[in-house]
């Protein structure tokens, strides 16, 4: 398993209890438009990844986030 | 016209056929709809309250009603004070009703200078800036202080102007758990370790009325080397031993724990403004950086003169102080034992928040408690955590006893019609 699928493993894992809909996960799937959340979910979901993966997302980062393939980016990059 | 003068521009013979202008309202169709939709249930609009007279801190006439307020901020109950009135009356006789430009340039008068050397006295501090908002004091401290590469790390319930802060900056922002000490610990400690931080914090969190464990916090952000900035714009003149803030109560000290400290007028000191003060001895550098604080009006003369007599009176105001904490515990205890559910389990600021199940709730109940002469704030998301819908009350050292009581009944009463209570 590459690293890269090992990631995005996680992410399915990680976004499960806040997939209310029941939406199949693949890299293009977007978390406002396609999962719907909210910004309050968003920020439980990011700080679950981020101790998950040991690593911070600053706000500043999340705002250029918006689909699962842009967040397995982001992780592989920041955990270098 | 000359030989080198203009030319004729020559239009296409056929221009080319713009699109239709997109409408750039249609974004607010759903908040529209919603609110066409709550009002058409029959109940007042909570945001469109109209004060037609004013008769004290604590009343006013509400569509010719006389109301008991309880939602304004007015902690201290300034706004009458007889030697805050004269000296606004002086100075707008004296100095005029406007200053017409920037404190940078021709807006800096007599009182403005008066209202900083007052918030240095009673903060203790070698620096005091003033702001023409409170917003406009975190919106610009906030941006300055954290530049490019640096980072700012902010409690997820902060207040809107501190998100803006951050927004309108260049810095990484970070932010962490409501008021949770070891989620900021664990954030510090990821970060890098080069770069300047800055943690900003808020004594009292408006929307619940909770405090923050500053002391701990200060702890573990000055153990990752970051500044603390506190904004302590709900706690003036009732917290720590000369009402300091939070941060004095928690036995914390300006310039050593605590770098910066942001401020309002239009709480306890009853006018309007707002401030930043320091002991750091480049605290100035902050003045001439700071574009909320340059490129905008300074406050009107009689602002800041009835702004530096109150905070001056708020020194020594122990009365009102102690008749404000009894009220607040009062009001809290009272409204416990009627079975609403409370923002804070005691009674820790002057800000008693009832947790409603949702919107409807909350306006039906606020209507009945506006019928029956009463005020309260209305908060809804995304102003409130966790979506939350809220009543929301804010205690004056001048509410008596009998308004205290006449307000628990009144709650009684809304509570068993909206069925938040049994």
């Amino acid at each position: 398993m590459t690293d890269r699928t090992a990631i995005l493993d996680t992410l399915r894992t990680q976004i499960e209890p806040f997939n209310k809909k029941g939406v199949a996960i693949t890299e293009a799937t977007s978390f406002q438009g396609d999962l719907e959340w909210d910004s309050l979910t968003v920020m439980d979901f990011v700080a679950a990844i981020e101790d998950e993966f040991d690593i911070i997302i600053t706000m500043n980062m999340q705002a250029e986030i918006e689909n699962v393939g842009q967040l397995a980016d982001a992780v592989e990059k920041l955990r270098g | 016209m000359t030989e080198t003068g203009l030319q004729s521009e020559k239009l296409p013979a056929e221009p080319v056929a713009a699109p239709p202008a997109r409408d750039l309202f249609a974004k607010f169709d759903p908040l529209l709809a919603e609110r066409t939709a709550l009002m058409s249930s029959g109940v007042r609009d909570p945001f469109g309250i109209v004060m037609e007279e004013v008769t004290s801190p604590t009343t006013a006439v509400i569509r010719g009603q006389e109301t008991i307020l309880l939602g304004t901020y007015n902690y201290m109950g300034m706004t009458f004070d007889p030697d805050v009135i004269a000296a606004g009356t002086r100075a707008l006789e004296r100095f005029g009703s406007g200053t017409n430009g920037s404190r940078m340039l021709n807006g800096t008068f007599r009182d403005h200078v008066e209202a900083e050397d007052a918030l240095k006295e009673f903060y203790g501090a070698s620096g005091a800036i003033v702001f023409s908002t409170g917003y406009q004091a975190n919106l610009g401290t906030i941006s300055t202080m954290a530049g490019r590469g640096e980072y700012v790390i902010l409690d997820a319930d902060s207040h809107a102007s501190i998100y803006d802060g951050c927004k309108m900056g260049d810095a990484e922002i970070v932010r962490f758990r409501h008021n949770s000490v070891e989620d900021l610990d664990k954030r510090l400690g990821r970060l890098p370790k080069e770069p300047g931080k800055l943690v900003v914090l808020e004594g009292v969190y408006s929307m619940l009325g909770d405090i923050a464990p500053l002391r701990e916090m200060v702890q573990v952000a000055k153990k990752h080397g970051c500044m603390v900035l506190v904004d302590e714009a709900h706690s003036m003149g009732f917290f720590g031993e000369h009402g300091r803030g939070v941060y004095e109560a928690q036995g914390l000290v300006l310039g050593e724990d605590v770098d910066l400290v942001i401020g309002t007028f239009s709480k306890s000191v009853g006018t309007v403004g707002g401030f930043c003060i320091s002991n750091h001895p480049k605290f100035e550098g902050l003045r001439f950086s700071c574009r909320p604080y340059i490129f905008t009006a300074s406050l009107p003369p009689s602002v800041v003169a009835t702004a530096a007599t109150s905070v001056r009176k708020l020194m020594t105001a122990h009365d009102k102080r102690a008749r404000l904490w009894d009220n607040a515990r009062r009001l809290h205890a009272g409204l416990k034992g009627l079975g609403f559910a409370l923002g804070t389990e005691t009674c820790d600021s002057a800000i008693v928040a009832v947790i409603l199940q949702d919107q409807a709730q909350a306006v039906v109940m606020w209507q009945a408690l506006l019928e029956a002469g009463l005020y309260v704030n209305v908060a809804r998301p995304p102003a409130t955590p966790s979506g939350t819908f809220l009543l929301r009350c804010s205690i004056c050292a001048e509410h008596t006893s009998e308004q205290i009581e006449q307000v628990i009944t009144m709650f009684a009463a809304a509570g068993r019609l909206a069925g938040a209570t049994k």
